[in-house]
């Protein structure tokens, strides 16, 4: 009898060390955990492009191969995105009606500072978007917003972007759980397969970067946002962040979400957050 | 065999209204079904271009009184809208599959 119980508890007790060893695991793969998913996910990426320098991700499709980027060298010796470049440092300082500018709304009069947007708004438990933050600077002083994909608001990013040139992407997730849930919803949107086409964003930009989708290069998802804005052959002008993701929906035939939809803004969390260290590179220029 | 080829003619007469053209009825439910599944897809944020084509298309020959093309466009765009709800929730956890870790 003495023998059973023992080997009853000592059953017991195996099976709790054994549940003990498994339990954390098991929280471990729910756990949102922005850290390791970025070192996992620039990981990936510097594995699979081993040639490639970290830094010249940022330039996407031109980084992937040594033709690409001499023509990379050669567009940026006259550069589309000039126009837009220049129409976005007059608007920066040309006041609104009430006397203000755009850098009475940002840290360091909006200069140099790309690389922290988006941020999570703890206030409004939200993430704010620099293109957000532009049009509620606009409202703010009694000025209409613009348009999310292009013109104005591409000019201004596109200037906001060039001041920062070089700077690292230096996105913050504080310790917010809703901040940790923005990041996560961005993540899930970018791996969700959607359209009539089932394509999610990795399925191009995680799965095949560097190859051929009919006559363009796929960028590799890391650093893509880096760029932005971008000068597009194909759109014959300037977009947006707004613009490339509406685009990149309607590509794969799914209807998009209205231009700054909390999905979007998260998404950009998201692929920010996971080129963090790597340098803005926008106004960029893309096939 | 007189009898025979009347008896025929009857028959075939019999089942004419089986074989008619669709009518404007028809068109209406297909349409509302198309609709229904439709605004469903939209709910969970995830309709296809190709289905909102399909159920203007539809409307757009029902509306002409073409209700044969109508319900063909109508009954598209239901089966349009009803794949991408199954794509939207068989993704609530299919995405994980792709996830880089």
């Amino acid at each position: 009898m003495k023998a059973r119980i023992a080997l009853l508890l000592g059953s017991l007790g195996a099976a709790l060390v054994a549940f003990a060893f498994a339990s954390p695991r098991v929280v471990a793969a729910d756990k949102v955990d922005p850290v390791t998913d970025a070192k996992a996910f620039q990981n990936f990426f510097f594995q699979k492009f081993p040639d490639v320098k970290h830094e010249d991700f940022v330039n996407g499709p031109y980084s992937m191969n040594e033709d690409m980027k001499r023509q990379w060298r050669e567009k940026e010796e006259f550069p589309p995105y000039e126009f837009a470049l220049d129409a976005g440092k007059e608007m920066f300082a040309t006041p609104f009606k009430n006397g203000k500018t755009y850098a009475d709304c940002f840290p360091n009069g909006g200069i140099g500072i790309r690389q922290t947007y988006p941020y999570f708004d703890e206030k409004e438990g939200k993430v704010v978007t620099l293109e957000l933050a532009l049009n509620r600077c606009r409202e703010a002083n009694g000025e209409a917003p613009y348009s999310y994909v292009k013109d104005e608001m591409a000019s201004l990013t596109a200037y906001m972007a060039f001041t920062s040139r070089g700077k690292p992407m230096d996105i913050r997730i504080p310790d917010d759980p809703r901040a940790l849930e923005a990041f996560e919803n961005g993540k899930r949107y970018f791996y969700t397969r959607r359209g009539q086409l089932n394509f999610s964003c990795a399925s191009c930009h995680v799965q095949s970067p560097g190859q051929r989708i009919r006559a363009e290069i796929l960028a590799p998802a890391l650093g893509i946002l880096n760029a932005m804005p971008i000068y597009r052959s194909e759109w014959s002008g300037m977009g947006t962040t707004s613009r490339r993701f509406v685009t990149c929906n309607s590509q794969t035939r799914a209807v998009p979400l209205e231009p700054q939809a909390e999905e979007y803004r998260d998404v950009e969390y998201f692929l920010s957050y996971v080129a963090n260290g790597l340098p803005i590179s926008g106004p960029g220029a893309r096939p | 065999m007189k009898r025979s080829l009347t008896l025929a003619m009857l028959l075939a007469l019999s089942l004419a209204p089986a074989a008619r053209a669709a009518n404007e009825a028809d068109y209406k439910a297909a349409y509302a079904a198309a609709e229904t599944a439709s605004k469903e897809a939209a709910g969970m944020r995830n309709q296809w271009t190709v289905t909102v084509s399909a159920l203007a298309a539809a409307k757009k020959a029902g509306d002409g009184g073409d209700f044969d093309r109508a319900i063909a466009a109508a009954k598209e765009a239901e089966a349009l809208a009803k794949a991408s709800t199954f794509q939207a929730t068989s993704e609530k956890e299919a995405w994980k599959a792709m996830e880089i870790r």
